[in-house]
């Protein structure tokens, strides 16, 4: 194992996440203690379910952690991500999922 | 017959694009309401991804190696110690050095979530965040040690240090027996994440 060769972020999107919640609490708007201990909860909550092994599932704790505080504290509005995602997956490349390949298996059965 | 036939199947069992799509918009409802800019967010990437990681604080084992003096206010007071160096910033304000000895192995864990000394390690990797490790380390650290290929002798205490956003931890691991007569920047090159974490021993040197 050497360190230098792992990246620090296993997807883009986890290092996007993490560079929102830093930049929130650098513009002072999220305290650093509040921040972990809800992020504490979600991943107790989570770890409930199923055990987290700290990949994807430890950054959408992130996420649905950050989302949630934004919303209580007013700074987005209840509904807005899903609204502003519809708009993105819209005129994005992120496209909507063709079912083309679902389509196939059904074929090939 | 058709070799594609597992191919849907495997694509569903991975999580969708779904958070790629969410973090995007959430970045993008930020931007529109003068909150976050993208540029900041790429500066705090490139920062963890390209310039913190756990390099520095094997400059910071090296040194505690080498100057004695260094090593007595990194114990006493190592956030003081590190921010002299430069290692600053979010995550390191409250930092302690536990130190290795012939007597005592310590480990470093955040049961509760995942706080780790971002100025001097970087960004923890995933097993460190990973629910297994978070409740192993403190109920069996010495099974824990022995799966990372660290095996301690029985008179030998473990000590687990459970981080907290208020105290960080970083292990200074027993310097090499064989590495006397190294300068500071070829004893840092035994140091190893793992060995600062405490889930892993610093390198000996190469003769």
């Amino acid at each position: 194992m050497t360190p230098r060769s792992e990246p620090a972020f296993e997807a883009p999107w986890h290092a996007r996440v993490f560079a929102i919640a830093v930049a929130e609490n650098e513009a002072d708007r999220l305290s650093w203690p509040d921040w972990t201990a809800r992020l504490a909860t979600t991943l107790h909550d989570c770890g409930l379910s199923q055990s987290l092994d700290g990949g994807d599932d430890y950054f959408l704790a992130w996420l649905d952690t950050l989302e949630s505080m934004l919303v209580e504290e007013g700074r987005i509005d209840h509904g807005e991500i899903e609204l502003v995602e519809a708009e993105l997956a819209k005129t994005h490349a992120f496209s909507v999922h063709e079912p083309r390949s679902v389509q196939h298996v059904i074929e090939s059965n | 017959m058709e070799s594609s036939e597992n191919g849907p199947v495997s694509a569903h069992s991975h999580l969708p694009s779904d958070p790629e799509l969410r973090v995007k918009a959430l970045e993008e409802i930020l931007v529109r309401k003068g909150l976050v800019e993208p540029a900041a967010l790429d500066a705090i990437i490139d920062m963890y991804q390209n310039r913190v990681g756990p390099r520095n604080g094997a400059r910071v084992v090296a040194r505690a190696w080498s100057d004695p003096d260094f090593r007595n206010v990194l114990l006493a007071d190592a956030s003081d110690a590190i921010s002299g160096m430069g290692y600053a910033g979010r995550q390191g304000e409250h930092i302690t050095a536990v130190e290795n000895t012939r007597d005592t192995h310590n480990i470093v864990v955040c049961t509760l979530c995942s706080c780790y000394p971002w100025p001097l390690l970087g960004i923890p990797p995933g097993w460190y965040k990973s629910d297994e490790y978070r409740a192993r380390a403190v109920r069996e650290p010495r099974k824990v040690l022995a799966e990372f290929g660290v095996t301690l002798p029985e008179e030998k205490a473990v000590r687990v240090w459970d981080s907290t956003a208020e105290m960080r931890y970083i292990v200074i691991p027993e310097r090499p027996s064989s590495s006397m007569g190294l300068d500071e920047d070829a004893l840092a090159e035994l140091v190893t994440r793992d060995s600062m974490i405490g889930t892993g021993l610093p390198m000996e040197p190469q003769r």
